[in-house]
């Protein structure tokens, strides 16, 4: 269709890049918001793992201190596993993923924005609440702070990693369970190395060492995974 | 096509592949049989018993073998399920789901194999060790791939998911291999090095060798076998596999 026949159509406006990848972060959240009870029950759920070690292995304080890093940390994967299965679902139910891969911007820089959106529902919230978990574990005030820091780091790769296995199983049967299967072993190294520097902390060890390989994990991940989702997408919707 | 180049693609049609994985079948489990029996002589009969470890360490003729195999079919089967995404042929990634199974049966071998050993040597069947644990992320990722595609109805659909987590599932690899380095573990460290003379005797390191060869023997032979029915399985509409069905 040329411009001629239809002169009252309005150039289409060029969206940039920066803004498309806004639009859709802002939209997520928005929409998150609308649906707290999502992230609320997720959060619910964290609560209870971690809650639930002390009634398992019985209440010794020397016993919880040692295990509450790695503790917190298992139960914070459990957790963002949860919400994951949602990350593209009900954009693949109403259609609205298709049109994002029909879009003129790349696939993969809005993805990225569906992804920080998501962490922001899950794992910063995680983050957030970790440090009154820990205070119930005995857990001390600046090993606090280093747990809540591996966190901060670390949550975003399990979202990045996350999305990977998310973008692969979305409209499958059974989905959320082959979810984790997939994403839980791509996840491991960053437990080792979340926990591992809290750990390290209350051993009286640097963590620096743990948390430039989070650091390091953070960056390829950032770079590499959007791209990786982006191609699971396209096979899931072709 | 250039003249006197290589048609690279010419098994690539499943046609010509069923029939050449036919003809080196045999071959391949034949020298697989050859040389496991080889290798198991060197190393039950032959190889002299260990300085420190005693009879027990003679596991290590099938233990490293398998433990090497399962990295290595990890790899041949993302190569091949790489080849897959990016030609878009059918054939290469049949190959890689043909060799998942037999990957996932040479870590857990290698697992076994390792408790085994360990059980005698560091009185315990399984430490949290950096390989073990490798290892076992190793199994996961081919129960992984494995599921993914068994979960996808559309079989080409399901080559190409599968085929892109495979492909994530690498930087696995190099984690595993590099773990007794990376990190100071109770895993003895590699007992053969490509840069250094070997740390054990010739007779040991010729049964290790041989049996290495014979695991690759038997591995390529599964997957060929494998790759047989999956090919058959996948073209049973076509008129080629249809006259096979009525000739047979």
């Amino acid at each position: 269709m040329s411009a001629v026949t239809h002169p009252k159509q309005p150039a289409a406006l060029p969206v940039g890049l920066l803004a498309a990848v806004q639009c859709i972060f802002v939209r997520d959240l928005r929409l998150a918001l609308r649906r707290r009870a999502d992230s609320l029950s997720a959060m619910l759920f964290f609560v209870m793992v971690v809650s639930l070690f002390p009634l398992g292995v019985g209440p010794e304080p020397g016993l919880l201190r040692s295990m509450a890093p790695g503790v917190v940390w298992v139960a914070a994967l459990l957790s963002s596993m949860l919400s994951l299965s949602r990350l593209f679902a009900d954009d693949h139910q109403d259609g609205t993923l298709e049109q994002l891969l029909l879009g003129a911007h790349p696939l993969a820089f809005l993805v990225l924005g569906k992804i920080a959106a998501h962490w922001i529902g899950s794992g910063l919230m995680l983050t957030l609440i970790a440090p009154l978990l820990a205070l119930q574990f005995d857990l001390a005030a600046d090993a606090c702070g280093v747990l809540v820091l591996s966190l901060l780091l670390g949550t975003p790769v399990l979202s990045l990693i996350g999305a990977i296995g998310a973008a692969l199983t979305v409209g499958l049967r059974g989905g959320s369970v082959l979810l984790s299967l997939l994403v839980l072993p791509l996840a491991v190294p960053v437990l080792v190395f979340g926990a591992g520097a809290v750990q390290a902390y209350q051993a009286g060890l640097g963590f620096s060492a743990h948390f430039s390989l989070l650091g390091a994990g953070l960056l390829v991940s950032l770079v590499a995974a959007p791209w990786v989702v982006a191609a699971g997408l396209r096979i899931a919707l072709e | 096509m250039q003249l006197g180049a290589v048609n690279w693609f010419y098994f690539a049609a499943p046609q010509r592949f069923y029939r050449l994985a036919g003809q080196l079948l045999p071959w391949c489990f034949v020298l697989a049989s050859l040389l496991a029996v080889w290798g198991l002589y060197i190393g039950l009969w032959l190889a002299p018993t260990d300085a420190q470890q005693g009879e027990a360490y003679r596991i290590i003729f099938v233990h490293v073998p398998v433990a090497w195999m399962s990295m290595v079919v990890y790899l041949a089967m993302a190569g091949w399920a790489g080849v897959g995404l990016v030609f878009n042929s059918r054939l290469a990634s049949m190959m890689a789901c043909a060799l998942a199974p037999t990957g996932a049966l040479m870590t857990f071998l290698a697992l076994w194999t390792g408790a085994l050993w360990g059980k005698p040597t560091w009185g315990a069947w399984w430490v949290w060790d950096a390989r073990l644990t490798s290892e076992l992320v190793l199994l996961f990722l081919y129960i992984g791939f494995m599921s993914l595609h068994a979960a996808i109805d559309d079989p080409r659909r399901a080559d190409r998911a599968a085929g892109l987590l495979a492909l994530v599932g690498v930087v696995n690899v190099p984690i595993i291999y590099f773990s007794v380095k990376w990190w100071n573990t109770l895993h003895q460290g590699a007992s053969v090095s490509l840069t250094k003379s070997p740390s054990m005797a010739s007779t040991m390191l010729l049964g290790m060798l041989v049996m290495a060869l014979a695991c690759w023997a038997y591995c390529i032979a599964a997957a060929l076998l494998r790759v047989r029915s999956i090919i058959v399985e996948r073209e049973a509409h076509t008129a080629w596999v249809q006259d096979l069905a009525r000739s047979a």
